[in-house]
Order: structure tokens, then sequence, then C-alpha cells
């Protein structure tokens, strides 16, 4: 069994004359979740659907399960869970009656009854599917990738058009999933929503890969890079700042903000300074770099190395 | 570990079951959508009792039921295996779900014979509703070539559900919906159905199919007698070309 449940090597995807995945290459290793976080149009999507099986790359390599997406469909199909961006559903039928055709398909499906009310479903098991709600039809869409037991799913942007509480109880689902040995891969453009689930993040812009990690990684790279010090009011700032190669402003009466990269040895030296002055230290506040931080110094117009 | 509610145990169910799932799925939608059955039935009921009980229109037959009743049952053929399903086709098509359903369990080919085997249902109920209403108002049909009329009937179902398969993956599911309609007005008055078509010889049941099929039921039911050999050319001919075409230009997406 491959290590791996999802290999994409070098793969290229083009639209006529236009490159919308150039040489992307990823792996998700089994029973973890990887987000590939990036703006509409960063390629998200078309990766997805050359993983998917729908679109032959121009270029590189797909295994999924060890399989060819393409070649080995009809062996690939029951192992998998796909969550469309949108549609793909009978608009007459009523959610109940999809369910159970999908479910109709495998050969130990879930209990649909049980799905539908961990999705918070059951109430519309009734009503057809063109009567539901964008969020609702969203949270169908769902149930219908999960209903086979499969080993990979693949969301595509799976929380969009949710409300929060929908998407709360999305996120808890995509995390029961991994506890229970479940390889996701599912696009996003919500930090949040990368941050929080993900085991591994790949952060695509314009067709590239522009960053890749945990999301640990991805943000402890820029370490500290705001302290935030009560002490004593006016002591004076621009010695500190001259010590260090960080912009000292005193917000407010004994209110310091020390900005800038800030290593182990530079916040050792402020708190040095401050105790040189005899002034009481009565709190001290660091902010780390967010992944929102990271990606946007990564899309922002030509913040991308090619 | 214990299994958890979602411990992957993926696997297909048996064929037959996720095939007699479909089917059921297919033939539920299909009475569902209200106006398409009164398409598929109601046209034809109405052609069947104003044509064949009234004098509203000259037939080339002393026999009026025994010439409109054959033709409105291979009307109704044409209207739930071309019109509905050209018509349903192109919407599954533009909602995505054929592509769905492309990347499920089921399999395209799996696909595929559910859609024809709910057309042939459907067709099988339709034309056994309406034979019926033709007895009752005095039709009296002969069995003894049954079995030539249900085989023109199956070519031409399969030729009809070609074709919708290959204008639904051609065009806009608007298009395909006036398309086929109009396809579906014309054939009844140039199909030989109301009165009689247009006078063009053999090469007549070459260029109509719904002439050529409405010709041999009823030539097997009313008359009892052979279907014409160039009929079942037409017919054959009509099925490899829709089939062939299908095959090649059928789209999922």
């Amino acid at each position: 069994m491959p290590e791996n449940a999802v290999d994409v090597r070098d793969v290229v995807v083009t639209y006529g004359e236009v490159t919308a995945v150039d040489a992307v290459s990823l792996s998700v290793p089994r029973g973890s979740i990887l987000a590939l976080l990036g703006n509409n149009g960063a390629g998200k999507t078309s990766l997805l659907q050359v993983c998917e099986g729908f679109r032959s790359p121009a270029g590189g390599s797909v295994r999924v399960l060890g399989l060819d997406p393409i070649a080995d469909h009809d062996a690939l199909m029951p192992r998998l869970g796909i969550m469309l961006q949108s549609g793909g559903v009978y608009p007459w039928a009523t959610a109940g009656e999809i369910l159970r055709l999908f479910a109709s398909y495998s050969a130990r499906p879930l209990d649909v009854d049980m799905l539908l009310d961990r999705l918070g479903l059951r109430k519309f098991a009734r009503t057809r599917f063109r009567r539901l709600s964008g969020g609702e039809q969203q949270r169908l869409s769902l149930a219908v990738a999960l209903v086979g037991r499969p080993e990979l799913v693949f969301l595509d942007e799976p929380t969009a058009g949710m409300d929060v509480g929908a998407r709360q109880t999305t996120w808890e689902l995509v995390e029961s999933l991994r506890a229970d040995g479940v390889t996701v891969l599912l696009t996003t453009h919500l930090l949040d929503e990368a941050e929080s689930l993900a085991d591994h993040v790949v952060i695509m812009d314009n067709g590239v890969v522009a960053a890749t990690g945990t999301p640990a990684e991805l943000t402890a790279a820029a370490g500290i890079d705001l302290l935030q010090v009560r002490a004593d009011p006016g002591l004076p700032v621009a010695d500190l700042a001259g010590r260090l190669d960080a912009k000292v402003t005193e917000d407010a009466p004994g209110e310091y903000a020390i900005a800038g990269a800030l290593s182990t040895d530079a916040l050792a030296a402020v708190l040095a300074w401050f105790a040189a002055r005899d002034a009481q230290v009565t709190s001290v506040n660091s902010r780390r770099r967010t992944l929102e931080d990271v990606y946007l110094a990564l899309t922002a117009s030509g913040g991308v190395v090619r | 570990m214990t299994a958890g509610t979602f411990t992957p145990a993926p696997g297909r169910a048996p064929m037959r079951a996720i095939l007699k799932s479909q089917i059921r799925m297919e033939l539920v939608l299909t009475a569902r959508r209200g106006e398409a059955v009164v398409l598929a039935m109601g046209v034809p009921l109405l052609v069947l009792l104003g044509a064949g009980l009234t004098e509203a229109t000259n037939v080339p037959s002393d026999d009026r039921l025994g010439f409109v009743v054959p033709g409105v049952l291979a009307l109704t053929v044409m209207s739930t295996a071309f019109t509905g399903q050209a018509i349903t086709t192109g919407y599954e098509r533009s909602y995505g779900v054929l592509k769905r359903l492309g990347a499920s369990p089921l399999t395209r080919p799996g696909l595929l014979f559910a859609k024809t085997a709910a057309i042939l249902c459907l067709v099988g109920v339709q034309i056994l509703a309406l034979a019926l209403v033709g007895v009752a108002v005095g039709w009296r049909p002969g069995l003894a070539h049954l079995l030539p009329a249900v085989g023109v009937t199956v070519l031409a179902t399969a030729a009809y559900c070609g074709f919708a398969l290959v204008i639904a993956s051609l065009l806009r599911p608007e298009t395909v919906t006036a398309g086929a309609t109009l396809i579906y007005v014309l054939m009844l008055a140039a199909g030989g159905i109301m009165f009689a078509a247009p006078d063009l010889g053999t090469a007549g049941w070459f260029l109509l199919p719904l002439a050529a099929h409405a010709e041999a039921l009823r030539d097997t039911l009313t008359d009892g007698t052979a279907v014409p050999g160039n009929i079942w050319l037409s017919l054959a001919l009509w099925a490899a070309v829709a089939l062939t075409l299908a095959a090649r230009k059928f789209r999922w997406e």
C-alpha cells in the first residue's frame, strides 16, 4: 500500500492558451488533511479535477491511492468521496432520496439517517434539492461524498455558502474523518479553515505552489513580530530602538510596542533594557505571524519568486 | 483502535442492486416532472381520440382506428425516447448530475444502461396504456405478428435514445428543449400519424423514422402482415447511426 494517498508530480493544466496549473507537485499522507489554499483562479479546483479524473493533465503525473484517476476510474471510484463545488444532484429529488441513491451504490454505506442527523439535514429529508438553501445543498453534497465510507475524500470549497454554525459542524465532521483514518484533500480560500483543520497547507498562487508546510511551520518561520509591554510611562523609546532592529513606540502612557522580526536575543534585550531602568513590567504580550500574514505576503502581486 | 463511524470500508454494491436503485430514481424523477408525462402521454392520447374517433383529419384508410392507433403508439415512443430523454439529459448535464454520477461507483455503462432500461419501461407502460384505450374505443389489433412489432419498436427506441443523447451533448439545455419539441411537432405533422405521410415512396421510410415505425406497427398489428424489409433496414440504420454518434459525441460535462 503506498504511503501517500495522493501523489501529484509536476502537473500542468492548460485551458487553450491559459496555464491554470503550472508544474505543481504535492503529496497527501494517508490519514491526514491537506488544504489547498488560494484565491479564486489560483488553480485549486483544476488541480482537484485532475486528481478526481475529470480532467487529464497536459503534463506530469497523478497517482491516487496508487491508481491512475482516469485509466483506473472504475476501480478507484468506490474508494473515493467527491464533493463538487456546486451542483451534481438531481434538483427534483429530495435530500433523503439522493443520499439513499448514493448509499445504494456502496457495499457497506453509512447509515443514512445518522448522516442526515450529523449534518443537521434530517428535517430536510423530504425537501427537494432545489428548495434547499446554498448551505444546505453544500451539506448534502458533503453527505453524498461520505456515505460510501471512502478512504479518501476530495472536498472542493466545502464550507462555501455555509453560515457560522454549519461551518463549525462541517469542521468537526472533517476532524472526525481524520480521527477515523480517512484522508482529506480540500480546497479553501478561508485562512482559518486551513489553519484550524489542516495538517499540511499548500498555498497556491497563479497556478504555482507559493509555499507549503504545516500551519505551524508556515507561521513559525517568521517568529514573533510584535511585543507589547506595559511598564512605567515615559521611558526613552528611541534609546531602545537604537539597540534593536525594530520600531519602538509608546502608544499610550506606559504601553510600549516593539515591532519587527524579534529573535530570542532581541526579546531578552528588551526585558533587560526595562530592568536596567528599574521599570516595573506588569504585562508582556507577544504576537506571532498568522497564516494570514504569510498568505498575504506570498500572494500579493509580485510576492512570489518564480 | 476501535472502528469509528467513518472508518473506511469502501466497496461497490452488487451491480444489480446499483442498477435497480438507479432505474427506480430515473422513473421516480420522470413521474415527478408532470409536464414531461403529459407531453409523453397526453398528446398521443388526444391524437388517438381526436383523429381516431372523429372525421377531424383525412386518413388514407377506411379503418380510422386501424390507421391512427399504431401511429399514436409510434409517436409515444418518439416522444419518450427522443424528446423527453433529450430534454432530461440536457438539463442533467447542465446541473452537473452526469458529471457527479460519472464519478460514483455507478460507472458510465451502468448509467447508460439504467437510462435505457428506464426508457424501455416507460415506453412499455405507455404503449400498453394507449393500446388499451385504443381497444376500448374499438381498435381490434391482431397479435400474430407481435414479435416483429416489438422488434421494430426496440430499434426505434434505440435510434431515438441515441439522437437524444447526441443533441443533449451538443447544445445548451434550453436549445435542446426547443429543438426536441420542434422536431416532435414536425414529426407529428409529417410522420403519417394523423394523416398520410408525404408520399416519398421507399425514400420516405429512410427519411422519416416515425413514419416507418408507424407503418410497421400498422402492418403487423392492424393488417397482420410482415414488416417490409426496407423498414427493417431503415430503422436498423437509424439506430446504428444514432448509437455510433452517441458513443462518439456524448459528453458527461
